[in-house]
């Protein structure tokens, strides 16, 4: 991965001195080593803190609704799985295509932060990575990890490749998931409703709304969201009720349903550790079992699955999974 | 007033589209069909105007069962309004399910300008159905409780 890390810097400098872009969209290394912050290079000498580690989880692509807008192009560096929100946000005209070079980059999964603090480690001198392992250096010692007990909700499950790149940067070393990514989907659907609802007002009444799941969302682009309506009820403040909690983030998962590429940022980036991909998966299992197989975010042209429609369709009434 | 409020008969929020299933409500009254007092009908252009977010508003603002109605698949005034709303309202309500909401407080029916009969039908059913489950606790707002 460190070698990656030096090629992207290699590809950033020199397409930034030739003149093709004059931004480069990538990670900047944080203050405690582990909070790695997505950031704007604008020179060549601000590449210096330029960053690609296994901390590096962030999807970039929502970034360029607003960045490609700008004078001049800019370089992005794409995960797989941002490739599939930039392929989305293609898809519904909200990056400007033109104004931006893509350059796709392996993952082998990124470590999820808050495993960290469970293991002690809350200062990270250094990370070394290989496909199957991570290696934290913290408090004056090394920190070895297998991928799969450090790694994101959605790293462990992912299979996703490169999709949209103008070129690649790769050293074809990929992980292979080992888990079922609706299994928890699954699970739930087999409990009873009062089980269901336990769960899930245990899980929901943890929400402080602030707003993190929608804001990191490369699916939640509207300029304005039905949330920031004063008259809503439920705009921008802690919740008073527990409606609110469901109202949300059902709303939420439902206004991204169909177009959810399932990147797992909603969960990644909530501080209060709520499962919320398993809402957005709830939709695309469904979306799965009724219309067929969909996966957003793999094309730039096809229909999306709530903007289409055949005439034999399920009915309401016939699509409840699950025990009652 | 104490009995009264035990007696409270579940409050029903019906979206009924324009075209077809407002009129065969039009339908049952004017061949003296009685359907259940408690049923609110909600008359929106077509059963595709109807946003997710209305059905949790119904919810939060006390109803006990949601039922939309609109014409048969194929039949929509718009053409093809209601095969959006097929599609949205079984994920909306397939949703509610998985958070553990009872299925049986949601419904979709068909109904045409026609069928007067099935809708006092199906407005019979849906409310003793929702009866039987008393009140909504779970979709509840208490701020809109009195």
């Amino acid at each position: 991965m460190q070698r990656i890390e030096s090629m992207m810097i290699e590809k950033a400098k020199a397409l930034l001195s030739s003149g093709e872009v004059n931004r480069v969209l990538g990670w900047k290394k944080g203050e405690l080593g582990f909070d790695v912050e997505p950031c704007v290079f604008t020179s060549e000498d601000s590449l210096k803190d330029f960053v690609y580690n296994a901390f590096c989880g962030a999807n970039l692509s929502k970034y360029l609704v607003g960045e490609t807008k700008k004078e001049g192009k800019i370089l992005v560096f794409l995960k797989p799985c941002d490739s599939y929100s930039f392929n989305q946000l293609i898809k519904e005209h909200r990056i400007n295509k033109d104004n931006v070079y893509t350059v796709g980059v392996e993952c082998q999964g990124k470590v999820d932060n808050s495993k960290l603090k469970e293991n002690g480690i809350e200062i990270v001198d250094g990370v070394v990575e290989t496909v199957e392992e991570v290696t934290i250096k913290a408090n004056g010692k090394d920190y070895a990890f297998k991928k799969d007990e450090i790694v994101l909700g959605k790293c462990s499950v992912c299979e996703k490749k490169l999709l949209s790149y103008d070129e690649v940067i790769s050293i074809n070393e990929k992980r292979t998931p080992s888990i079922d990514r609706f299994e928890m989907v699954k699970k739930l659907e087999s409990m009873t409703a009062d089980e269901r609802y336990a769960f899930w007002k245990d899980q929901l009444s943890n929400c402080i709304r602030c707003n993190a799941c929608r804001n990191v969302c490369p699916a939640c682009t509207c300029t304005k969201c039905v949330f920031d309506n004063d008259n809503s009820g439920i705009a921008s403040k802690a919740n008073s009720d527990s409606f609110e909690e469901k109202m949300f983030h059902i709303i939420r998962a439902f206004h991204v349903a169909g177009r959810c590429t399932d990147c797992g940022e909603c969960s990644r980036v909530c501080p209060q550790h709520i499962p919320l991909h398993l809402l957005n998966r709830k939709f695309i299992s469904d979306i799965n079992r009724l219309y067929g197989e969909y996966q957003a975010g793999e094309d730039t042209e096809s229909k999306g699955p709530l903007t289409n429609f055949t005439k034999g369709d399920a009915e309401p009434s016939e699509v409840f999974g699950g025990n009652n | 007033m104490q009995e009264i409020n035990n007696a409270k008969k579940p409050l029903i929020v019906a979206f009924c589209c324009n075209w077809c299933s407002y009129a065969g409500a039009d339908l049952a009254g004017s061949s003296r069909l009685s359907y259940p007092a408690e049923v609110k009908i909600i008359r929106v252009p077509c059963s595709c105007r109807v946003n997710p977010m209305f059905v949790l508003k119904a919810f939060q603002r006390g109803a006990d069962g949601v039922i939309l109605c609109g014409c048969h698949p194929g039949d929509c005034h718009y053409t093809t309004g209601n095969y959006y709303t097929r599609r949205r309202m079984s994920l909306l309500f397939s949703m509610l399910d998985y958070l553990g909401i009872e299925r049986e407080r949601t419904r979709v029916e068909w109904v045409s300008a026609a069928e007067g009969a099935k809708f006092s039908a199906v407005m019979n059913d849906f409310a003793s159905k929702v009866a039987s489950l008393g009140e909504n606790k779970r979709l509840e707002d208490l701020r809109c409780k009195e």
